[in-house]
């Protein structure tokens, strides 16, 4: 991360400074839905900057990484429904579970390569959800709603909105860094070499499974985190927070951002779920001169305009959006 | 024993119906080196266009030779405006770009059919049971997809071994440069074997639309059960991917309907009944895990590129 002043680091550092702003402005316009918006993104980003660890530094294409936010979750939910409040459980419990499948999936998933490696990632997380769907005792399909937040020593209250955002923020950057740190260290640049030569690493005498593996049980971990916080975000888990399609959600934000930078998961998230919110709006803006009044009931169908939106980054804007920034960056500077 | 032996029936109906999915997808994959989520859109569409035909022209089998046709035309549609492009490229950008696909198609089936789920009526004449043994009776329908299946089954076998296209795709699979500079047009190839393959998805969704209902996101749990029959067969065989299919569809229908059984003379009743659906669901995906564990790259890895 360089410290040059360019558009696209004025624009990460305006970011990072907008969200922590944000609650100040949300709570000057007395707008609670923008509020617990960015709550969700922020716990999803720590998601993304955890698939990126493994991702887009690590090569490791997980197709299966929303499963941590469902083990995660349930960790918390589970220990809720069971009477056990405290968070001083429930984190250690929903961040052990998720090392620990981690570290099982990982072992296993990680002696295959390619697509094999994206499909069995893919067909653990399956199992995972329908193992859970499958906990009568919790709810099974239907989810289990948790009745009370974790509880922390006394000022700290996560019912409180705000605080609960900053948390989650503290959190998020908090994961930054240590990402930041970790791609920067030895370990990381093993991992980052494996990535673009295996065969070379394990030549040169490093025992490339082994940092593959701790790098995978780092991500799994970090996203377990993101889950305990989404349980406590909506007051609900049920199993449809690990189908493969939130997998999917997770990659995008990942690829949309930009792989291989810090940050680019952060923008990706926003720009994901900011996206979601504002597409109906903007559908009915856009058809509003054609078809008059009834140009609201078309804004439900955003997803029409986002799928081939995905395509078209994937086809024309490779480094996703970050991506573009560094572009930017790089005709400003002659 | 005759229930036994409707159980195997059952598993070899759906082994056969997951095989036309997965033939489609290994051949993309084999052959183009593309990951594609969309492929259950397209047997989802193919569901759709049935029941809508079989509705206007009143005749089922009509319905599903115009949406077979249908499908074709979309999936080689897909090819030339979206697919093409992706060649080439990482497959996470497959991923990426076909998830997207997912969202558009899905959303556009909600806004062309509306929300509410379609119903594919059986004709009288398949609607019916016949009697296959003395004193057993199967559903004509079911066995009628085995028949059909099946002949599909043979019917690519013999194009893909032994005819001048088939030459052609297993020469495009592996080297597909050599075989574009030796005059052959590779573009067109290409587009024909992903229109075949999104015909194949079109006849699972639409064989399978009279039994379930035809609804959105159908396509998506199905899809990941077609990704793991490749897996285990082996990417791009379309061999394993046959007997892939046949051991998947097997494995999961029995499952369900022995293992509730099976637990209960390890377990209480009650703890039984609520394990079993969670396993018999788990089962297809431990199988995978197993194979991948044993053998990395699948039962019958394609011929190394």
């Amino acid at each position: 991360m360089s410290t040059t002043l360019n558009p696209r680091n004025i624009l990460v550092v305006a970011l990072l400074a907008a969200l922590v702003l944000l609650p100040v402005y949300a709570g000057l316009t007395g707008d609670r839905f923008m509020l617990t918006l960015f709550t969700r993104i922020v716990i999803l980003a720590l998601a993304a900057v955890s698939l990126n660890l493994i991702l887009g530094y690590g090569g490791m294409m997980s197709f299966g990484h929303a499963v941590y936010l469902g083990i995660g979750g349930y960790a918390v939910g589970m220990l809720a429904h069971e009477g056990i409040y405290t968070g001083f459980v429930q984190w250690p419990v929903a961040l052990a579970a998720s090392a620990l499948f981690a570290l099982v999936i990982g072992a296993l998933s990680l002696r295959t390569r390619g697509v094999y490696f994206i499909m069995i990632t893919l067909a653990f997380a399956q199992m995972a959800y329908y193992g859970i769907a499958g906990l009568a005792r919790y709810g099974g399909d239907d989810g289990l709603t948790i009745y009370k937040r974790s509880q922390f020593f006394a000022p700290i209250d996560l019912s409180n909105k705000v605080q609960f955002y900053y948390l989650c923020l503290a959190l998020l950057y908090g994961s930054i860094y240590l990402v930041w740190r970790l791609v920067n260290s030895r370990f990381g640049m093993v991992i980052q070499g494996s990535r673009s030569n295996d065969l070379r690493m394990r030549a040169i005498g490093f025992p490339t499974y082994r940092y593959r593996l701790v790098c995978f049980v780092i991500a799994g971990t970090l996203c377990g985190l993101s889950g305990a916080l989404i349980a406590n975000h909506t007051d609900f888990v049920s199993p449809a927070m690990m189908y493969w399609t939130r997998s999917g959600d997770l990659i995008i934000m990942v690829v949309l951002g930009g792989m291989g930078s810090v940050v680019g998961p952060v923008i990706g998230a926003v720009a994901l779920l900011v996206l979601e919110e504002a597409l109906p709006s903007v559908i009915t803006f856009v058809l509003h001169p054609f078809m008059g009044e009834k140009a609201a009931g078309y804004g439900e169908f955003w997803q029409i305009v986002l799928g081939p939106l995905l395509l078209l980054v994937v086809l024309f804007a490779r480094g996703g959006i970050d991506g573009l920034l560094a572009k930017l960056r790089a005709k400003a500077v002659p | 024993m005759t229930l036994f032996i409707e159980q195997c029936l059952n598993g070899l109906q759906f082994g056969l119906l997951l095989f036309l999915l997965a033939a489609g997808l290994t051949l993309v994959f084999g052959i183009m080196d593309l990951v594609n989520l969309a492929h259950g859109s397209l047997y989802m569409i193919g569901a759709y266009f049935a029941a809508t035909f079989a509705a206007w022209t009143d005749s089922f089998v009509l319905g599903a030779v115009l949406a077979l046709l249908a499908t074709l035309v979309v999936g080689m549609a897909v090819e030339v405006i979206a697919m093409r492009r992706l060649y080439g490229r990482d497959h996470l950008d497959h991923v990426l770009g076909t998830f997207g696909l997912i969202l558009f198609f899905d959303e556009a089936v909600r806004l062309i059919w509306g929300p509410e789920g379609l119903s594919l009526p059986l004709p009288s004449w398949l609607n019916t049971a016949v009697t296959i043994l003395p004193g057993m009776q199967y559903s004509a329908y079911r066995l009628s997809i085995i028949v059909v299946s099946l002949a599909v089954a043979v019917f690519l076998y013999v194009l893909v071994m032994r005819t001048r296209i088939g030459m052609l795709i297993r020469a495009g699979a592996s080297n597909r440069e050599m075989v574009g500079a030796l005059g052959v047009n590779i573009k067109l190839l290409y587009t024909l074997v992903f229109g075949l393959g999104a015909a194949l998805a079109g006849l699972a969704g639409l064989m399978q639309a009279p039994i379930l209902t035809v609804q959105i996101g159908m396509g998506e749990n199905i899809l990941i059960v077609a990704f793991v029959i490749t897996v285990i067969g082996g990417i791009g065989s379309v061999r394993g991917a046959f007997i892939a299919a046949l051991l998947v569809g097997f494995v999961d229908t029995l499952g369900r309907s022995y293992l509730p059984d099976l637990l209960r003379l390890v377990l209480s009743p009650n703890a039984a009944s609520t394990a079993a659906p969670a396993l018999a669901s788990m089962l297809i995906y431990l199988l995978m895990a197993i194979v991948l564990v044993v053998r990395p790259e699948g039962l019958f890895p394609a011929s190394a590129k």
